[in-house]
């Protein structure tokens, strides 16, 4: 029998503010322990949450780049559970009146179809604290770290939509592209600023109902989710093939190392959490204004980009698709463009190519290299201009790349300049004309390919320097001339 | 308006509470007659009222994203019963959070 299997996902997202969510302290990532940490974070008695405006729009900012409705009512619950890095005992969220409801996400499938991902929700949260376990057995002890606890957390929430671990993949990397194009977060997976559960299940292929669904949490790594899912995808088919369906609902771990997903424990309907509404935090209304106060502030999103790039610069969809998916070589290719007249196709295969190249190579984003649009436009106008061979050019942009200095100084330091003096240029044609007799009787013999090897020797002579179609020109009028 | 013996045990087991039979029945009572006090405002005429969703008439309490100063680290610690090396320390806790 086939199977087919349903995945949903719970996105855990952190917004980067500059404070945290309910109090004043800084929403820094890698400080020493409990260094931004106030009575409020703290959970101590007393205190008075008092909400983050720019959290909120964060919130709304990804609700509308995801299509959601936003709600015109919204409000703050306590969910209510143990853990001791929830200095409260309950952890600030919103239960039935959430910030943003619907919407989705469109992703094109490994079969190479185009399929919306339906959302369920998007709310607002607080982050817990960090839990670090040490010691073993008997001895062990915990130690915690109340700096993240308090960080403005969104919780994306989607139907049960997707039908692949690998689905489930291209859906959290077009995901993670959106929040970062808007900036609303950084998406660091290994700094845990997204992260996810994934609910699965799995039935009979053209069955209407729902398998019974295992929870699989803190999903931490783009492998991690791939191979977690594909793992518990296979068990549960294991488990409906041997006729042995799972009893009951559960949360369950992954354990990176044996590669296999292990049981926590039954999972917690939703009533024990005993959610209501948070008697410190006054509802929000959300008015239209701001609504389209926000929305005017969003960026131009990836599918947008990619589709004017086609349309605009006659891109193709794989150039489009490289050059949009991120906002900082988007905005790199655009910046470059807007200074330099010549073609388009140009900027962007030097972006793909080489830049991308030394971009991966030091793993750096285009914001961090040194290079500079300014300095990619002068160059391309510089080879434009005959003033470097394409060839030379590489070197330039691998010094501009490093250095940050613009390419006319490169050029002269270390006297890459095209050599483009017809005088000084025919007195080494000919020194290569009488050095090699044999190529030289190939070609008045019939054989022009003999041209080509004439032209590399006058190039390497050169290191490169010489104008390549100037040598062409230069070597037939030579090569005529010959008795 | 009745809470059952079970329903109580249920509450304590979320509250980590333990509760002898004894103590569970006893809440049951004592639980049951609260809420049937509290259950009179089920019967307080509410037509054409709209419903109270939250006890504040304010809305919209929000704070600029602007990040004050934190607490010192020893005084945050320093109620703490055991600490080390700037951290809360406390038991063992079983699952990865
Ligand atoms: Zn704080």
């Amino acid at each position: 029998m086939n199977y087919e299997t349903v995945i949903g996902l719970e996105v855990h997202v952190e917004l980067k503010t500059e404070a945290k969510v309910f109090c004043g302290c800084a929403a820094r990532f890698g400080a020493e322990p409990n260094t931004h940490v106030c009575p409020g974070c703290l959970g101590m008695p007393g205190v008075l949450p008092v909400l983050n405006k720019k959290a909120v729009e964060f919130c709304i900012k990804a609700g509308l780049a995801l299509q959601c409705r936003i709600a015109p009512f919204s409000m703050f619950d306590r969910k209510q559970y143990f853990y001791p890095d929830l200095p409260q005992a309950y952890q600030i969220s919103q239960g039935d009146l959430p910030l943003c409801t619907g919407g989705g996400l469109k992703i094109v499938t490994p079969g190479g179809e185009e399929k919306i991902i339906r959302l369920n929700r998007i709310h607002l949260e607080e982050e817990a604290g960090r839990t670090y376990h040490s010691g073993a057995g008997a001895t062990g002890y915990s130690l915690l770290d109340f700096n993240r606890s308090g960080l403005p957390l969104i919780e994306i929430v989607t139907e049960p939509d997707l039908r692949s671990p690998a689905e489930a993949k291209i859906f959290l990397e077009k995901l993670q592209e959106i929040l970062r194009y808007i900036e609303v977060s950084d998406c660091k997976m290994e700094e845990g600023s997204f992260r996810c559960d994934a609910n699965i299940s799995v039935r009979p292929a053209g069955s209407q109902e729902f398998g019974r669904r295992m929870e699989i949490k803190n999903l931490n790594s783009f492998k991690a989710i791939q191979s977690a899912l594909t793992y518990e995808a296979n068990r549960l088919g294991s488990l409906l093939a041997a006729g042995t369906p799972p009893e009951q609902e559960e949360s369950r771990g992954w354990d990176e190392t044996r590669g296999m997903t292990f049981f926590m424990r039954p999972k917690e309907k939703a009533t024990d959490y005993r959610y209501f509404p948070d008697p410190d935090l006054p509802p929000l209304v959300i008015a239209e204004e701001w609504v389209e106060e926000i929305r005017a502030g969003l960026p131009e999103l990836p599918e947008e980009k990619k589709a004017r790039y086609m349309e605009e610069y006659g891109l193709s969809a794989q150039d489009a698709d490289l050059l949009g998916s991120s906002r900082e070589t988007a905005e790199f290719f655009e910046a470059t463009l807007r200074l330099y007249s010549g073609e388009v196709k140009t900027v962007a295969n030097w972006v793909m190519g080489e830049f991308a190249r030394l971009l991966n190579l030091e793993k750096l984003t285009p914001i961090q290299s040194k290079l500079e649009p300014e300095a990619l436009a002068a160059m391309l106008q510089m080879i434009d201009a005959g003033e470097i061979s394409g060839k030379i050019a590489k070197t330039v942009f691998e010094e501009m790349f490093y250095s940050g200095k613009p390419p006319r100084e490169i050029v002269a330091e270390k006297g890459l300049a095209q050599i483009s003096d017809e005088s000084q240029l025919v007195v080494l044609v000919r020194e290569i004309l009488a050095q090699h007799p044999g190529p030289v009787a190939d070609y008045r013999a019939g054989k022009t390919k003999a041209l080509g090897f004439l032209v590399g020797q006058v190039m390497k002579e050169t290191k490169g320097q010489a104008n390549p179609g100037l040598v062409n020109k230069l070597l037939r009028e030579e090569l005529e001339k010959l008795p | 308006m009745k809470l059952e013996k079970e329903e109580v045990k249920r509450l304590a087991e979320l509250a980590r509470f333990e509760l002898s039979e004894e103590e569970a029945a006893e809440f049951s009572h004592q639980l049951s007659e609260v809420l049937a006090y509290t259950g009179q405002v089920r019967e307080a005429p509410v037509e054409g009222e709209k419903p109270a969703i939250h006890l504040l008439s304010l809305t919209n309490v929000l704070r600029d994203d602007e990040v004050k100063p934190s607490l010192p680290r020893e005084e945050a610690l320093a109620n703490a019963p055991h600490r080390e090396e700037g951290f809360f320390r406390v038991p063992k806790i079983l699952e990865e959070s």
